[in-house]
């Protein structure tokens, strides 16, 4: 199903909106990672709001598609997403990476609904995705599994027995997306460990692979649509995204993978943001 | 004096001998005839830790991840995560050796009730060498928040440990060595996950011991009997949580202990113990085990030697506690 205008502006204002919150919150928290977050805003604006099969008042629901974020520093993003569909209240997001609090600085299972599974040491989400796509497609199942990855995350070989297993047990339930903003803490990715090409690197491994803008809502929904199509292997979607995305001042800056963000800083983003 | 429900030939000198391998793979079998959501997930070693049973008979149920143990662990959680009950198999040095970030974020932090399964455990693995004798696992799942620690002492109580475990909602690890060790129990020996037996009554020490040194802790209870010492056996098959009440009545009672294991005494059941009494009721404790080493090929019976897991050093530890008491 194409996205229609109307439906592209009513997503582009949700994203805005999680942008603005994934700011505030890091603002609050003092810390956290918000070059990767705004990156990825569009994406999970698109996955909850359009894509995924779910139900913010059930969590739980057994038929849900699965989403597994591997890069689980990027939390803000989800954290924001899932309040606006609904998961929780807004106001909980206050409370980002305070004692008690179901927003912990890395996502952790059970603390917060619509968490699939924990995650911060990076490699191992696309193994636990894959196992579960296992099952699914062992029991029948018509639920997805989408699983996140960063770039970087790309360097761990947890990663890469995930992919052979992928398409070895010819995962169709099965689309990961790599946030592909070619920057990573020491640097440029292609410096700090050179990926190169990651469609032909995934396409030897046997997937199903497709590039797209990671913040054109049409070529996102795209992608996912035609994921479903592909039968009987996995498929990569490479989304080429801009770190910090929204906010001028931290978008391709390496400083802002980590960072805190001061009043001053807030003021002018949340400006940018409106 | 023996426990009345434990082989009555265990004192022969031809006693059976069966390798715990093949109670885990009589275990994992019957558990997969009775939950049909039982998955097996192995690493390129499904006949070396006796696996290959169940996979004959349920082979829709194996799923097969190659040399890959991030891969095992990881995928196990997946496949939990969506309500299927996992045994997760490997040489213990792989996994848990190699992957034990994985498992303590995807199966411990996630509680996701993963079945971890570590063959070829102790330095009895023997002729393999250092690389293959997992001498720190224990230590390592036993730090984990939420993992259960299962270490059986033969063929028997493996499969019951294995039986029991698939009932179990939280993740568990059992390890056990390759070698074929003596038939200690029988049907009618109780186990339970959580509770440690008394194999051999006794009131001047306590000898705690898991694995196959229960039964060189055995052999050492009827020497020293004949020399009119009388030491209380106890066998920890679960290592945690440990079986703190049938521990302290035992330190109470007798009030000089030592244990007994093929792991590194650090961080093993030496460790546990000592945590448990220094902390309730502080008595002498001596600790066979590895002392802060590796070791090397050689036959099973030649390493135990060699390093210490015998009965010998089992009564020269019972002697010096009894000097302290």
């Amino acid at each position: 199903m194409k996205l229609t205008a109307q439906k592209v502006e009513e997503l582009e204002k949700i994203a805005q909106e999680v942008r603005r919150e994934i700011v505030s919150m890091i603002y609050r928290a003092g810390s956290g990672h918000p070059g990767g977050s705004l990156g990825m805003a569009d994406i999970f604006t698109a996955l909850y709001f359009q894509i995924l099969n779910h139900n913010p008042k059930d969590p739980e629901y057994l038929e849900r598609d699965r989403l597994v974020l591997s890069n689980g520093h990027i939390c803000p993003v989800q954290y924001a997403a899932l309040a606006l569909a609904g998961y929780f209240p807004l106001e909980d997001l206050q409370d980002l990476r305070k004692i008690g609090s179901g927003l912990q600085g890395h996502p952790y299972r059970g603390f917060l609904p619509g968490i699939e599974t924990t995650s911060g040491p990076l490699g191992s989400g696309l193994s636990q995705a894959a196992g579960m796509a296992w099952a699914g497609k062992h029991d029948q199942k018509k639920w997805q599994v989408v699983c996140l990855m960063s770039d970087a995350e790309q360097d761990e070989g947890n990663v890469w027995e995930a992919v052979m297993f992928a398409t070895k047990y010819k995962l169709g339930n099965l689309t990961a997306v790599i946030d592909r903003n070619k920057i990573e803490v020491d640097g440029p990715t292609e410096k700090v460990m050179p990926l190169g090409s990651l469609k032909e690197k995934y396409q030897a491994f046997g997937w199903h692979v497709l590039e797209i803008d990671g913040h054109d809502f049409k070529e996102i929904a795209n992608a996912f649509e035609e994921s479903k199509d592909i039968k009987g292997k996995p498929v990569l979607i490479v989304a080429n995204t801009v770190l910090g995305k929204g906010v001028s001042f931290m978008e391709n800056k390496i400083e802002w993978h980590s960072h805190s963000i001061n009043k001053e800083e807030l003021d002018k983003a949340l400006k940018e943001l409106e | 004096m023996l426990n009345k429900t434990l082989n009555p030939k265990l004192f022969n000198e031809d006693v059976e001998r069966i390798s715990m391998r093949d109670g885990f793979s009589e275990g994992l079998v019957r558990a997969g005839e009775e939950d049909e959501n039982l998955i097996a997930v192995c690493a390129d070693l499904v006949k070396s830790i006796k696996m290959d049973a169940f996979t004959q008979k349920f082979p829709d149920r194996l799923v097969e991840v190659g040399v890959a143990e991030q891969n095992l662990v990881t995928v196990a959680s997946g496949i939990a995560a969506a309500s299927k009950n996992v045994f997760a198999g490997s040489y213990a040095i792989f996994s848990p050796g190699r992957n034990w970030e994985q498992i303590r974020t995807t199966i411990c932090i996630n509680n996701q009730p993963v079945k971890l399964v570590g063959s070829h455990a102790g330095i009895g693995t023997g002729p393999d060498g250092v690389t293959h004798q997992a001498l720190e696992d224990l230590a390592l799942m036993r730090v984990l928040p939420n993992m259960v620690v299962l270490s059986p002492c033969d063929a028997e109580e493996t499969k019951k440990a294995t039986l029991a475990m698939a009932k179990l909602d939280m993740p568990c690890y059992i390890r056990f060595p390759r070698e074929e060790v003596p038939v200690i129990t029988t049907k009618d020996s109780p186990f339970e996950i959580g509770k440690a037996q008394v194999f051999w009554e006794g009131k001047d020490a306590t000898i705690i011991s898991t694995g196959e040194m229960v039964y060189q802790a055995l052999l050492a209870a009827k020497e020293l009997a004949e020399s009119k010492i009388s030491v209380r056996v106890i066998n920890v098959s679960t290592i945690k949580p440990l079986d703190t009440k049938c521990i302290l009545q035992a330190v109470e009672e007798t009030g000089a202990i030592v244990t007994a294991e093929d792991h590194q005494v650090a961080g093993g059941l030496g460790s546990a113990v000592s945590e448990l009494v220094s902390q309730n009721f502080p008595v002498p404790v001596k600790m066979v085990g590895i002392h802060d080493r590796f070791g090397e090929s050689g036959q099973p019976e030649e390493l135990m030697e060699k390093y210490g897991l015998t009965k010998e050093e089992i009564i020269k530890g019972v002697l010096t506690v009894l000097r302290m008491k």
